[in-house]
């Protein structure tokens, strides 16, 4: 790693819940992240990613370990607004148009009126829905919604955007669609993207890193490197290298409580196994 | 997945008319079908005026009555209207107050509550010995009691029972609280607060009224009511009833206006679902 | 609010709190309000009620013989009696060796049951009216005006009517407090359940779920927090009812036999009527707790809310 980690996690660990019923989330997670980078957190459900998520954006407090995001607290970084989050629902306000919507944040920091309106529209463009700045949300399908909610969450220009698997509730076509917008507004903004999933393919698709959690409790037991082009499109998915790091993601997956690796990406990517070619 | 719905046309003023009376003309028809059974039965059952008096008898005595009743109403309006004010603002004012700090909700709220189970009857008296029988604030007092308590658990609903989702986000943002109880619970109170109004403008008139009923001046809807039937000339006292009902519903239709104005997402939402 | 499921995170941890606060146990908090207006009330009634004059005041020996130097109506010892004049009376026994508080309490019981029976009519009534108007958009227009008309007619005018038309004194007493407490119920359980979130609506349709399913797994889910509000205003409600539908009836057992003694001799004694307004509170509250029960029960294993959105 060259240049210094946008996110830095060290021996991070979550535990749930008093002394009887307390569950172990997340146990000792290393892992850095640097600028412009876009790392997929992939693993099966209650791995902990989401509760990693929430740390990194100092939703919830970790047990043990250090977070540092953009050289500060995570609890800094948040009040500062470093990032932005989109979660599993888009958690719209049905009182405002959908242009209204986007401009929440900026009201809280107290942009002037005209100042936000002008942010809101350029972002709305950025996610092709200015014409339907004055919509209400029901009124918009699933995808769109999830789209106003990016729009939202970039509205502030963060530095990084957290996303907790933001097309889960997408039908697999609008799914591809909306990854192919989400690398081409991540191309255009240049934010580093931390992007928790379950879908392998979407993984792949999407990052230049993924890194492989286990089963509770928590911890990363491989990362792949993507090399793929940087230009994705529809044709990448029909690439025979886009096959064979799909199929990596899922023996990683499968290996599950393999020994815990360190994230640390110089540390070289699993080798893929059994694999013809 | 659906495609975006259109944004909802724009309505003209004869348009606006026309669904307006479309609106009204089921319940119309409705009550001029009771108001014929009414008619019928007491006739075929030959129920006696003193009982239960027809509409057409009701009528009659209306107009007869028409200026003693038409001062009553005025004089017990204002007592109506001062009431819903005091009572919606204290328990909109309380709502809020006790939503934000637990101890003073869970302290406060049986006081709320007993002003919720104590009948008129009790504290009518009270009222009148402390305003004076003759002064209208002691009906609007009774009226405001009332009208308290649904108001203010409504608020304080509102203004709690909002999606922890929204909350995230709002501290994702590092809001500060103030900005998340304009942003997030005062919109979301809205509906709860709207549903206690609309409660509230029948609990004031009932309130007023009853309140009346147990001493106040004659020209009183209330005093009028139970002079009628103390002098079993019930279909005057009907006559007035009418007159309550007549407030009742008026209030009740100019909040839903207000709601409409107020918040003008909510019924848009609600023709979809 | 354009959101369908809860996160996958435990909710406590989708607040806006990291740390929980401590409160004050609810009852202490009670009580500190109850001693403060105690000592406001008294407070009042020493800066401009009427003349102090104990012997041995409450018993203690201590003489007091005090003229407040200002006089206000309102706080004279019959329109605000001594708190000890209300605990007095309270704890005086009539000739049968009675307290009144037992002799309220038993009342307010007595009450209590025609008060449940009513709530319970009525609460089945409003939601059924509210079902049905739902679904039915012409009813809603027909029927909601004149439910807000029949609201607004005093019940002292047709209370009569049904106590002495139904012959049963406790089903003409029911009937009256269903009255009173369906309309709540209705206006608060159309709007809810038209509160559920639009989307969950589309995905039932595209399984081609029927009005029943809807009803049962999105409406009336979607509609509890509004109903348990108004089944608190109602419940408690109810025992106002019940005590309004006494009144023209023959019944002496109720509370509002004793609220009417208490009222006629309110000048001689007005330490009773109030000990009434106690004791019914007294009830209200209990009621509200009961509700307040249900609905925990009830909601257990819901999406979380904020602590507190009981009220």
């Amino acid at each position: 790693m060259t240049a210094a980690p946008v996110v830095e996690l060290a021996g991070v660990s979550k535990r749930f819940g008093g002394s009887a019923g307390a569950v172990d989330a997340l146990s000792g997670i290393d892992l850095r992240i640097g600028r412009g980078e876009f790392v997929s957190l992939i693993g099966p459900s209650g791995c902990g990613k989401s509760t990693l998520l929430r740390i990194v954006g100092d939703l919830i407090a970790p047990t043990s370990g250090s977070v540092t995001v953009n050289g500060k607290t995570a609890a800094q970084a948040r009040l500062d607004r470093d990032y932005g989050m989109v979660f599993q629902v888009p958690v719209l306000f049905d009182w405002r148009t959908v242009q209204k919507n986007v401009e929440l944040p900026l009201e809280i920091i107290g942009m002037p009126k005209p100042e936000r309106a002008a942010k809101a529209s350029s972002m709305l463009a950025l996610v092709e829905l200015s014409a339907f700045a004055g919509h209400r949300p029901w009124q918009l399908s699933g995808g769109m919604q999830q789209r106003v909610a990016i729009a939202r969450a970039l509205a502030l220009d963060p530095a990084i955007l957290l996303m907790d698997e933001p097309f889960g509730a997408l039908d697999e076509m609008t799914r591809e669609r909306m990854n192919l917008e989400l690398l081409r507004i991540w191309e255009r903004t240049g934010t580093t993207v931390i992007f928790v999933t379950h879908s392998i393919p979407e993984a792949v698709f999407l990052s230049t890193r993924v890194v492989v959690m286990s089963a509770r409790p928590g911890r990363i037991t491989h990362v792949v490197d993507v090399d793929l082009p940087r230009e994705r499109n529809v044709d990448t998915r029909e690439m025979e290298r886009y096959f064979e790091l799909v199929t990596e993601v899922r023996e990683a997956l499968r290996a599950g409580e393999g020994p815990p690796a360190d994230g640390d990406p110089a540390s070289g990517r699993v080798r893929a196994e059994g694999l013809s070619g | 997945m659906s495609v975006a719905l259109a944004e909802p046309p724009r309505r003209s003023a004869a348009a606006w008319v026309g669904s307006g009376i479309r609106d009204w003309l089921p319940a119309a028809v409705l009550f001029a079908g009771f108001l014929v059974c009414w008619e019928v039965l007491v006739a075929v059952f030959q129920i006696k005026q003193f009982i239960l008096p027809g509409p057409l008898a009701i009528a009659a005595a209306w107009r007869a009555e028409l200026p003693a009743l038409w001062a009553a109403t005025t004089y017990t309006l204002t007592e109506i209207l001062a009431g819903l004010g005091i009572g919606v603002i204290a328990g909109i004012l309380a709502g809020v107050v006790t939503a934000r700090f637990a101890t003073l909700r869970d302290s406060f709220l049986p006081f709320a509550i007993a002003a919720n189970s104590v009948p008129i009857i009790a504290f009518a008296p009270i009222f009148n010995n402390w305003f004076g029988i003759a002064n209208p604030l002691s009906k609007a007092m009774i009226a405001a009691v009332l009208c308290f308590f649904p108001v203010m658990i409504n608020t304080v609903r509102g203004l709690r029972n909002v999606d922890p989702a929204a909350l995230e986000l709002m501290r994702s943002y590092a809001a500060g609280e103030w900005d998340v109880f304009r942003r997030v619970r005062v919109p979301n109170a809205l509906p709860f607060i709207f549903t206690a109004l609309r409660l509230a403008t029948t609990l004031a008139t009932i309130g007023a009224v009853v309140g009346e009923y147990f001493g106040a001046p004659k020209v009183s809807l209330g005093q009028y009511v139970a002079t009628a039937f103390g002098y079993l000339s019930v279909e005057n006292a009907w006559a007035a009833i009418v007159f309550t009902a007549a407030i009742g519903i008026t209030l009740y239709l100019l909040v839903v206006l207000l709601e409409r104005l107020v918040m003008p997402w909510y019924n848009a939402r609600a023709e979809v679902t | 609010m354009a959101t369908a499921a809860a996160p996958a995170v435990p909710a406590a941890l989708g607040s806006g709190r990291l740390t929980t606060r401590r409160r004050l146990h609810p009852a202490v908090g009670f009580l500190l309000i109850v001693a403060v207006l105690v000592v406001l009330w008294e407070a009042a009634k020493w800066l401009a009620g009427d003349p102090w004059r104990y012997d041995s005041f409450l018993g203690t020996g201590i003489a007091i013989d005090h003229r407040p130097p200002f006089r206000i109506v309102p706080f004279n010892d019959i329109n605000l009696p001594h708190v000890w004049d209300i605990v007095a009376a309270l704890f005086g026994t009539d000739a049968r060796g009675q307290t009144l508080l037992q002799v309220l309490i038993g009342a307010g019981l007595f009450t209590l049951r025609n008060a449940a029976l009513g709530f319970a009519i009525g609460a089945l009534v409003g939601l059924g009216l509210a079902i049905v108007i739902v679904h039915i958009r012409l009813l809603e227009r027909a029927l909601v005006p004149l439910l807000v008309v029949s609201q607004t007619i005093p019940i002292i005018a047709i209370a009569p009517l049904i106590v002495i038309g139904l012959r049963a004194d406790w089903l003409g007493v029911a009937v009256v407090t269903s009255y009173l407490t369906f309309f709540p119920v209705t206006i608060a359980g159309i709007r809810g359940m038209r509160a559920y979130d639009p989307r969950a609506y589309e995905l039932l349709t595209s399984y081609a779920a029927g009005r029943r399913t809807i009803l049962w797994k999105l409406r009336l889910p979607a509609s509890t927090a509004y109903l348990f509000t108004a089944f608190k205003v109602g419940a408690t409600g109810s025992i106002v009812g019940a005590i309004v539908g006494e009144l023209p009836s023959g019944i002496t057992q109720g509370l509002a036999r004793q609220i009417l003694t208490a009222m006629q001799y309110y000048t001689l004694a007005p330490g009773k009527l109030w000990a009434a307004v106690v004791v019914a509170s007294i009830f209200g509250i209990g009621v509200f707790l009961l509700v307040t029960l249900v609905e925990r029960q009830v909601l257990r294993g819901a999406r979380p809310v904020e602590s507190g959105a009981e009220a």
